[in-house]
Order: structure tokens, then sequence, then C-alpha cells
């Protein structure tokens, strides 16, 4: 049975994927504890493997939305690290130019539409994308990335019914890290597995474990294949578990250490290393490789963006697109 | 093995310092990462430091109760763990880019308003004030502007509307050409080589006007006092030593504590600093000073507001500058009209005494006259040179009787005399 | 109604927000249409009758009673390169909406330090006089006025709407497109053949007048200019501007004429309080027009009050035409 860590190839970049994200994230969380990253930050440690596994099954031109917690998200998506620590270090030279600060990072040229300080907002624009992609008459896939709390709010519904009637090629993923802030998934819903809801809608609704970066992957891609059919969307529930508060506010008051502790026990990158040694796709050198360049290409990001030069401050040139039939075109409404 | 330092952690957002409570781990303890090492408290919220990797405390830099700022070191650990970011912090990125946009007006657009259209709307409108004159007069914008245009004093122009509003008729009424007085002004065309015509400035024009309105509706009362002014002069010339020994570059003149002293008794008793008002009389609440000064072409008088409540060398300063300002053509419709009391001096060419006309709608005004000396008789029947000047007082019959003047006028003699009491 | 590409049809307001929309789709395959009840149909109100049958259901598209997500596919979908016109069937939904217009379409230009936009329309019925009460006849621009990112268009008459519609669909950022109901109908008016479009940011001055100067949007427009045709029959002329898009707002040409006056009267349908026209009035306070004034600014709008059911108190909400005529006549005796 191949999986991803029987090959080679995929088990490489795989690894490279989630260590980037890892090390990509630990930096934020040191740069913030030393004072030299302004706002909150969401980390997504402990979560790569579900960001990886369902990234990897879609195609560059496919597009995707993100959350709050969007960093392995958009690494996953393929994102300029450099870019994006510039961005959290509000540096002109960020993808925001500095205006959009950690919740706004998108990188549209890759096909991340974003991701989105509102939760569930993105979703609507997942099915959205999924509409254009079907009108333009292509067979482009959207992905929405959202948390177990997304799925109470209005625009979940809305969307993935829209999507569901319309057969948009949107792929769902919620990645159940069982809590929005501070009310755990059992608090919010009767139901004990949030892909249940997809019966609602008349689309298929799969709960993996979000950890297993194969399992994600297997079920992304089989959604997206469906989608990209012409079927229309599914649900994917990923199961998995933040290690980090919900932000850099957030002084874990709703759950236990050793809640926490057992589901670092449960580290995805290491669980996908002893799968790697296991079917000897990758030796110890290659691993370290592996882990050594992720760790070095967060370390040049952080040069990059700390080399970044302030932004403009002409905050009013980037409220609107010039157009050419505004009289005042030039990007300036008054 | 190498040593890392433990930061004070950055815990929320908006945490820039926090205090060390008490340490939970103490030196040579073996961590985990992830074990609580510390309690801090930032911003009256409890907080747990963790350790940031596995390995050994080997120096707490910190003491319980120490207020450590955000990113520098509470103590030291020794690990095998790698440093992440080790030797590629370089130094702070300073305060934060938000911040400076945030603090530099954006873009021009929303700042530059401010600068130019505020000065009108808060100087112009009439602020709800405790008593009709006080503030700015209102003036319709528009009369405003014309007034600008045709160089006419707004402070001289007598507003029709409610609470004395000026409106663009009565700016124009102001300078247009007047029907003939009762009396006749002769245009008699004499013959041409011998006179001349000089036409009338704006500004003749409305003192020609305010002064025959004022001798024509207040019947004005006199009253005469000399006053002994040598302790005064004394104290003024002490004063301004005192002054330019302290490097002060303001001098106090004989008029200014004049003005002191008036100010202080209108502010003691509001007798004569009221306004007729046809069926009311208007008390003031508060004492405005006009201070005459003699300029190109005419008269100015522009006002010290609060003259009561200002320190002698703030009134000097003042009225130093307003009269500076005057000469220079560069007083504003502000800087006149509203006064409550008017002091006029001519001691300075020399004229022993004088009376003065009443700038309505005041009820009195003071005209003081120069200061020489004199022979005077003093208490026990010796004669002495003094000093001495002579002040008369005008007021509006209709609005202060002369027993009330009288009182005003002995009581500032006696200030005078006993200068000491004008800053008393 | 064909379009000939020259000459003027006579139409009604709905017919001419049609004839945009049509004109556009037949030119630029990237605009689409969605919203309730819009197909089969025709939208509420009948504007997009017959359209479905023109153009098919993929690009004519009723959706289900889901505000959010008309929204914000929208926004998904004008991020992927479409031209969306959204529309709400009564203003008074948007509120379902507001994080998808507000939060994100809005947002999206600036947050993204420019790197794409979100051109999309938002088409919305709004205002009163249809009997429909509280829920379903509210004016809330300054609500879209007062977002930094939206542009705002409010037409008063046929022709503008065509043309104001022409320029928000091609222009790249969101326009809240405000349709008066009651113009649907009852406002009808030479409307030009061809697909030139009204540039935003451009008002226009349909009457002119030497003692008062009246601003007035959307349906207060016809109002006012009815208003002075009675000022004019007592001696009164009034000089009547339409800023036609409330952002841009065509600052210059309000104050302009009312400097030429000096006494400004400002009409909105909407409630008094933090309405549009206190954002005209404060203009005018802080340019050197204000030292033209010769009485302060006046504004007529709707009471602070939802709008009732009863018709004649749904009248009295709002400013009719003998209430202009009367404030006009105020105005004249101030100051």
């Amino acid at each position: 049975m191949t999986t991803l860590a029987t090959s080679a190839d995929d088990a490489r970049r795989v690894l490279s994927t989630m260590w980037t994200i890892r090390r990509f994230e630990e930096a934020v969380d040191e740069l913030f504890a030393r004072g030299l990253l302004y706002g909150t930050m969401h980390l997504s440690i402990g979560q790569e493997a579900s960001a990886t596994g369902a990234c990897l099954a879609l195609r560059d031109d496919d597009v995707i939305t993100s959350t709050h917690r969007g960093h392995g998200h958009c690494i996953a998506k393929g994102a300029d690290l450099g870019r994006m620590m510039a961005e959290l270090l509000a540096r002109d030279n960020g993808y925001c130019r500095g205006r959009g600060g950690s919740m706004h990072i998108a990188d549209v040229t890759k096909g991340n539409l974003g991701a989105n300080g509102i939760v569930a907002g993105g979703i609507p624009i997942a099915a959205g994308a999924a509409l254009a992609h079907k009108l333009q008459g292509t067979d482009k896939v959207a992905l929405s990335f959202f948390g177990d709390g997304a799925t109470s709010e209005g625009a979940f519904h809305e969307s993935v019914n829209l999507a569901a009637i319309w057969d948009l090629p949107v792929v769902f993923v919620c990645e159940n890290n069982h809590y929005g802030m501070s009310m755990s998934v059992a608090e919010v819903s009767r139901l004990e597995k949030v892909a249940d809801r997809a019966a609602g809608y008349g689309i298929p609704g799969v709960t993996v474990d979000g950890n297993d970066v194969d399992a994600v992957h297997k079920a992304a891609t089989e959604a997206v294949a469906h989608a990209r059919s012409g079927q229309g969307p599914t649900l994917i529930e990923a199961v998995t578990y933040r290690w980090k508060g919900h932000s850099k506010s957030d002084q874990n008051l709703y759950r236990t250490r050793e809640e926490i502790e057992s589901w670092r026990a449960r580290d995805p990158i290491e669980r996908f290393e002893q799968a790697v040694r296991k079917a000897k796709s990758l030796s110890e050198d290659e691993l370290k490789q592996v882990r050594d360049q992720a760790r070095d290409a967060v370390r040049e990001a952080v040069r990059e963006g700390q080399a970044g030069p302030p932004p403009s401050p002409d905050l009013l040139a980037a409220v609107y697109a010039p157009s050419e039939v505004d009289a005042r075109s030039g990007g300036e409404a008054r | 093995m190498p040593e890392i330092e433990v930061p004070m952690p950055k815990l929320s957002m908006t945490m820039e310092e926090g205090e060390l409570i008490s340490w939970v781990k103490h030196e040579g303890d073996q961590v985990r990462a992830g074990d609580v090492i510390a309690e801090v408290n930032s911003d009256k919220v409890e907080m747990e430091v963790e350790s940031p990797a596995d390995g050994t405390l080997v120096r707490l830099a910190a003491a319980e109760g120490e207020i450590v700022p955000v990113g520098a070191p509470i103590a030291t650990l020794e690990t095998e763990a790698e440093d992440l970011l080790g030797g590629i912090l370089g130094a702070p990125p300073g305060d934060q880019p938000a911040e400076e946009a945030a603090a530099r007006p954006d873009g021009g657009e929303t700042a530059a308003p401010p600068p130019a259209g505020e000065a009108p709307a808060t100087e112009k409108a009439p602020a709800p004030s405790e008593e009709a004159p006080a503030g700015p007069v209102p003036v319709v914008p528009a009369a405003r502007r014309r007034a600008a245009e045709l160089g006419v004093d707004l402070a001289a122009v007598t507003g029709s509307g409610p609470d004395g509003l000026v409106r663009v008729a009565d700016v124009e009424a102001a300078t247009a050409p007047e029907e003939p007085a009762a009396r006749e002004e002769p245009a008699a065309p004499a013959a041409a080589g011998d006179v001349e015509e000089v036409p009338l400035t704006p500004m003749r024009r409305v003192v020609a006007r305010r002064l025959t309105e004022s001798m024509q509706s207040a019947p004005h009362f006199y009253l005469t006092v000399r006053v002994d002014v040598t302790r005064l002069l004394e104290l003024r010339a002490e004063l301004n030593r005192q002054l330019s020994a302290g490097g002060q570059d303001v001098k106090v003149s004989v008029n200014d504590l004049i003005v002191k002293a008036c100010a202080g008794l209108l502010a003691g008793n509001r007798e004569l600093n009221v306004s007729f008002g046809g069926d009311k009389l208007v008390v003031h609440r508060r004492v405005h000073i006009g201070v005459a000064v003699a300029v190109d072409g005419g008269l100015l008088v522009p006002v010290v507001r609060d003259a009561d409540r200002k320190r002698i060398t703030e009134l000097a300063r003042e009225a130093g500058e307003l009269a500076g300002r005057a000469r220079a053509g560069k007083l504003g419709g502000d800087d006149m009209g509203g006064g409550t009391f008017t002091v006029s001096n001519l001691g300075m060419l020399g004229i022993e005494q004088f009376t003065a006309v009443i700038n309505p709608p005041e009820a009195a005004i003071l005209a003081v006259g120069a200061a020489g000396p004199e022979p005077l008789v003093t208490a026990d029947g010796q004669i002495e040179v003094r000093q001495v000047l002579r002040m008369t007082l005008s007021i509006d019959h209709r609005a202060v009787d002369g027993a009330t003047g009288a009182r005003f006028l002995s009581q500032l003699k006696d200030v005078l005399e006993q200068p000491l009491r004008i800053v008393a | 109604m064909t379009a000939t590409g020259t000459g003027v049809e006579t139409m009604t307001f709905a017919e001419a927000i049609r004839a945009a929309l049509s004109l556009e789709m037949e030119a630029d395959e990237r605009v689409f249409v969605l919203g309730e009840d819009i197909g089969v149909y025709g939208g509420a109100f009948g504007v997009t009758t017959g359209m479905l049958e023109r153009f098919g259901a993929e690009r004519i598209r009723d959706t289900p009673i889901a505000e959010e997500a008309i929204v914000g596919a929208a926004v998904g979908a004008a991020l992927c390169g479409m031209r969306p016109v959204a529309e709400m069937q009564f203003s008074d939904f948007t509120a379902h909406a507001m994080d998808q217009l507000v939060n994100q379409a809005a947002k999206v230009h600036f947050m993204l330090g420019g790197a794409t936009s979100v051109p999309l329309v938002l088409r919305l019925p709004f205002g009163s006089g249809t009997g429909a009460a509280a829920q379903h006849s509210q004016s809330q621009e300054a609500w879209y006025a007062h977002t930094p990112g939206l542009k705002v268009a409010m037409p008063s008459n046929p022709a503008d709407a065509k043309g104001l519609l022409l320029a928000a669909i091609r222009d790249p950022n969101p326009v809240v497109f405000m349709e008066h109901k009651l113009l649907y109908r009852s406002a009808s008016g030479p409307v030009p053949a061809g697909g030139d479009p009204i540039p935003l940011g451009v008002a226009a001055v349909p009457r002119e007048g030497g003692d008062l100067t009246i601003v007035a949007t959307g349906i207060m427009v016809s109002r006012a200019l009815a208003a002075a045709e009675e000022l004019a029959a007592g001696g009164v002329e009034a000089t009547v501007v339409d800023p036609r898009t409330l952002k841009p707002l065509d600052e210059a040409t309000i104050l302009e004429r009312v400097k030429a006056t000096g006494r400004a009267l400002l009409v909105q349908e909407a409630p008094r309080t933090a309405g549009f026209t206190a954002e005209i009035s404060a203009r005018i306070a802080e340019s050197d027009t204000l030292y033209h004034l010769l009485a302060p600014v006046r504004r007529l709008s709707g009471l602070d009050a939802p709008i009732p059911y009863n018709p004649d108190l749904e009248k009295a909400s709002v400013p009719q035409v003998p209430d202009i005529v009367r404030a006009a006549r105020a105005l004249l005796e101030d100051g």
C-alpha cells in the first residue's frame, strides 16, 4: 500500500512542509515573546499535518481560503517565507505591505485568497471562488479551511448549502482542534462529529485523524477529485489539536496541562518520521537534512523580514483600486 | 553545553513589562520544554512563563518582585535544543511602524482641514458664553468677510441682530457715507485752490460715527482726582528692576498698574462694569479692559480680557503686545470689541488732564494725565514735593450715578496711592 | 427597447437598470447576476424580468435566502476574475451580509496592500413609501459611505441609473448601488442608448437659481425639483444639486453652488442623526464656503424613527415636496 511515507519524494516534500510550518511558528512564537511582533499571533503548532495533507492534494492553480490561524495553510500552499515574515514584522516588503498583518496574509498568485480575521469569513468566499471556476469553465477547485468554531456561524450553513445545491467545486476542510477560543466542541454542538453536519446538506462528510498527514491527504484527494469532476462539495473533518493557546493572550484556563501534554505526545511530525523510518524511504541523515533546511529557511526569512523597510505612511493610496470610471481615479475616493 | 537566555515573554498583546511574582523552578533544576518555571503578573493578570526547551536552569537573572521589561532576560537555560533564532535577531525594529503611521496624520487629507478650517470654525462661531458680550462678537460669516474686504473694524460695527449679531448690512452701513448729522457738515465747495479734500479712511469714518453716537446718546458726567503717585512710581521702578534682574524681558508701565488697579476694583464692585441696555442694565460678570492706543490716522482700543485675573507681568506683556500690533495695523476683530471699561492715557504727550469720550456700549472711561512734581500739603501740614497726576472718569449717567462714579474714583485713588494694594 | 448605439429612449428606472445589466452582460462574459427570486420571478421589483431567458441560469442565478452567502460568493467570485452583480431583495437585508460586505469586500484591497481588488456591485432596493413598514423601508446609505473601501451610488433618474450602473460594474472596487424602490416604475425619462458610463464622483445640477442651493439625494431630487417649481412661482429661484454618488463625493460642485447663493438646504430621506447630509454640512462648514453663507446650513431629513406602517404617518416620516418648499422659505428668512 503506498502512503506518503513510502515514497522518498513525497516523504521529503511532506516533511519539508511540516517542519517549515513548525519552525516558522516557533520562530514567530519566540519573536513575539521577545516583544518584536505587534498585535497578536494565532499559532498552528501541532496542526501541521492537516494543512500539509490537504494542500498536497491540490494543484497549483486551485485556490484556498484560510483562517486567522493561517500561517500553516499559507506555507503549505507555497508562500514565500520572507514575505510572510516581513508582513508579521509589519514591513513594506510583506505580503500586505505591512497593512494586513498575520490575519490577512494572502498570496493571490499562488492561489491563497487569504487568511481571514473573521471566523467563517473565508467560507462564503471559497464558495464564490468555486462558482467563478465553474462559470469560467475550468476544472479548478477551491478548498476552504476553517475550524470547529466556524461551524456555528451562519456563513458556514449558507455557504455549504449554496455549494451543495449548485454543485460547486469546493472542498470544506474543518480542522477540529477541539476548541473555539475557550469553548470546547462538545459545548457548542450536540453532534459528536462535525462531519455529521454534511448529511444536513446532502453532501458527503468524512472524519479523519488530522494528525495523520497520510489520512488527511487521502481524504482530500478523494474530495478534490469529486469536486473537480463536477459532483460538488465534501465536508472533511480533520481531528487535531493546537498546542499553543488560541492567541497570545490565551492563558489556557479552559484546558489542562495533561490534555496538552497528551496531544503533544502524538506529534504529527514525529509520527510521520516514524512512518518514514519504518518504510525506510529516507535515512536519518536525510531526515536531519530536511529538518535543518527548514530551520535555515525560516532563519533566512526572519533576516529578510527584519531587513525590510517600514511601510509608506500614505495610507489612503491603497484604499481603492485605481479606476477609469471614477472622476477621482488614482484610487482615492473622498 | 550551549546556553540560551530566557526572556521575560510578551504574554498578551499589550504587555510591555511583567512583575516576577515567584520562581516555580529554581537554579539548578532540570526542566522540560513547556514546564512552568515562573509566575508573572502584568496588567493585574497572573500568567505563567514556560521553559522554551528541555535543559537545566543554570542562572536566575531576576528576583522575585522585580519588574522586568518584555524581552529582557530573566534566566539562563543550559540546553542542547537548538536556538532557532540565535544570532540573527538584530536590534529590535524600534517603535512599530504601524504606530508611526498612526501617529503621523495620514496622507494629509484628514490632517489638512483642521489647521486651516479649524481656526474659523472655533474662533468665529460665537461660543456660548456666560453673558452676551463676552467672547467674540457674533458675526454672520459673510459679514465678517465683507468687513475684511472693506477694512471695517468689526468692533466698531453695531450689530442689528439678536445679541448684537452683525450682519452684512451693518458692515456696509459702517462705511457708507453718513447722512448729514444734526450739525451741518459743510461740504462747501470753497475755491479749488484753498482747500484739499481728503477722503475719510474707514477708520476715521468709524471713529466719527461712534463718538458722535456716544456723545449724543450717553449723558457724560465727569469726575476728576489728583493722585499722589510717588509710591506707585517707586513700586514700578522696583518691579522692573527685579524683572530685569530675573532675566524677564517685560517692562511694566504706570498705565499697566492703573489698568490692573481698575480691573481689581471693577471685579470687586461691578457698578461701573455695566452697559446701558435701553430698558435694562447689563451687568458684565467678567472684566475686559480696553487700552487706548494712538495710531497713525486714529485711535484703536484693543482689549485685555479678564484683566482682573491676570498677573501684572502678564497684563503688561499683553498690553504691550497689543499696542505694538495696533500700531502695526495687525489687530484682528477679536482683539477689539467686548470691552467693559477703557483706560486712555495721554500722559506721554504731556497732557495734565483731559476728558475722554466713552466707548459704547461701555459705561465709563478713565482719562489719565501726565505725572509731574507738585507741591502737596501732607497730613501734618508740611509742604512736600511729590509726583502727582490727574485722572478724569467719564461715566454714562444713564447707567451710573455720580456718587457711584465718585466712590469708584476715590477708591482708585486710594489704591494707587498705596500701590501694594494693587496686588493684594 | 433595443439598444441602437445612438439616440435616446424613454424608459423607466427599472428598465434603465435592466438595460445597463444586459449591456454589460452582453459585452463582458465575466458579469453575472445573483440574488433571491431574480430568475424566473424577474426580481421582486421586476428589474431582471426577461433576463433569465436571455442569458440563462448560469449567469442569472437564483439563490436561497442566504444574504451572507450571496455577498460572500460574490466576493469570492470577484477575487477570481468575475464581475458579479449581487442583489439584496430589500436593502434592509444587507444587515445579514455585513461581514462579507464590510469586513471582506471593502477591505481586501487595503489589507492585501493593493495585491488584488473586489470588483463587485451590490444592488439595493431601498426607501419608504410602499407601506412595507420598518424592516423593508430603510435608507442606510450612511453606513456604506462611512466604510472605507466601498463606493456608493444613488441615481435619481433613469438615465443616471443606467450610466452609473455601467460605471459601477466596470469599477474594480465594490460599489453599493442604491435604487429607491418608488422610482422603479414611477420615474420615467430619456435614457441614452449605448454603453457610455457616467463617471463616479460627478454631481449633476438639474436646475440653476440664485436664491438658494438645494442638495438632494435619491428620490429627494425629484421632490426638490418639484419644490423648486413651486418656489419659482413665488419668485424664489433655487439651484438643485444631485451628487449622484455619495462616495466618491463631488464636493467641489456642491461647495461652488452653495457659495453662489449663500444658502444651503440639504435634503435626504434617511433619518437625520448621522445621516449623509451631516457630512455635506461638515464639508461646507470646514471650507471657505462658510464665509459665503448668509444663514446656517439647513438639513431636511427623515425622522429619527423607524418607518411606520400607516400611510399618512409613513409620508410624514420623510420629507415631502411641501416640506421642502417650507424649509426653503424659512431658509430665505434666516440670517
